[in-house]
């Protein structure tokens, strides 16, 4: 069967129309299948429909996918509650320890992304892949960072990787990768991410899941929440009336 | 002594000003250098078989052991002599002659 692959992390930004355009146009054509663009809680909903329509248009399957960056528990939890339901993927970047734990442990966050290079802030440890394979959450990783950086920053990442990826192993928790990236020429074949990923331990298989049926899983089990009749992980209402 | 086997890879370039032979070929070895040092690059069993510039595509070989590593290189080329480029693999196989007929269906 042939196999879905997606780039959960595509920044096409629809204030720039025509990149945006060129750019899920070019992903489609390079093999992606399912499409997330980030987005942020102020993001119109016009926006949000206008990538909705050029990704049908190329003929590709879009994620709403929402972004937070709070600075604290409080406004974590307070963002999850407002959106989680509007979305049908969430991903917490974590900027600090106390964000981190609070998003790996909190069911309704999909992804978690660290950002930072520097591996003191790079939050993925075995206290946070504990919690995150208690909950749902997976971990994101951004492909674009290791084709930018060079030289011994590009060193200092992929040994974080590597730390990050066996503790991810370790604890189940399901590794993503994605894009990340705006730049056209930045943009990788599904099959040359997974290579990619292999600088940093995943084997050939773990790879090629981990850009279609871990991501793929992950929409498809939110798509399912976020249907009407749902009420439970295999449960959901099949008719509803009096003679029932 | 065994034989080493080989892969082909038909890969496809994106850059604007087309390089040319040299540069391309320079910019394979200098990412599988970069990334894998010169060890790794010893074992690639990198040759270039075909350059077509018109149609920015070449054909490499590789031994099959080096597969997925060559393939990494090559996707982490972001420039060729000097301006930003990408690369792709399009397709694999084991013989020159299967190549060719897949890379009818390619294009």
């Amino acid at each position: 069967m042939k196999k879905t692959f997606s780039d959960l992390h595509l920044h096409a930004n629809p204030k720039k129309p025509e990149d945006a355009r060129q750019l899920i146009a070019k992903a489609a054509k390079l093999g992606y299948s399912l499409i997330a663009v980030p987005t942020s809680p102020e993001t119109s909903q016009g926006d949000m429909a206008w990538l909705r329509e050029v990704c049908g248009e190329v003929g590709v399957d879009f994620v709403s996918r929402l972004d937070l960056h709070p600075r604290s528990q409080g406004e974590l939890l307070r963002l999850l509650r407002k959106f989680r339901r509007r979305f049908e993927l969430v991903c917490v970047v974590c900027e600090s320890k106390e964000i981190a734990r609070q998003a790996a442990k909190d069911r309704r966050v999909d992804l978690l992304n660290f950002p930072s290079l520097d591996w003191r802030k790079r939050f993925f440890d075995r206290a946070e892949a504990e919690l995150a394979s208690g909950g749902l959450a997976g971990l994101e990783i951004d492909m674009g960072l290791v084709l930018v950086l060079e030289g011994r920053a590009r060193v200092r990442l992929l040994s974080s990787l590597q730390r990050e990826i066996a503790v991810a192993r370790e604890f189940h928790v399901p590794v993503a990768l994605s894009s990340g990236v705006e730049e056209l020429l930045l943009l990788r074949m599904p099959r040359e991410v997974a290579a990619l990923a292999g600088l940093f331990g995943l084997d050939e298989a773990e790879a090629v899941d981990s850009v279609s049926r871990v991501p793929v899983a992950l929409v498809q089990r939110n798509r399912l929440k976020l249907r009407s009749g749902f009420v439970a992980p295999g449960i959901h209402v099949v008719r509803e009336g009096d003679d029932c | 002594m065994r034989r080493v086997k080989r892969r082909y890879l038909l890969v496809r370039f994106e850059i604007e000003h087309v390089p040319d032979e040299r540069e391309f070929l320079d910019a394979v070895w200098a990412a599988v250098g970069k990334l894998y040092g010169e060890f790794g690059a010893s074992l690639a069993g990198l040759a270039l078989i075909s350059y077509d510039a018109a149609e920015k595509t070449a054909i490499i070989r590789v031994a099959l052991k080096a597969l997925r590593m060559v393939r990494a290189a090559l996707a982490s080329i972001t420039c060729i002599a000097g301006e930003k480029a990408a690369v792709h693999v399009m397709t694999v196989s084991g013989t020159l002659k299967s190549l060719h007929k897949r890379e009818t269906r390619v294009f």
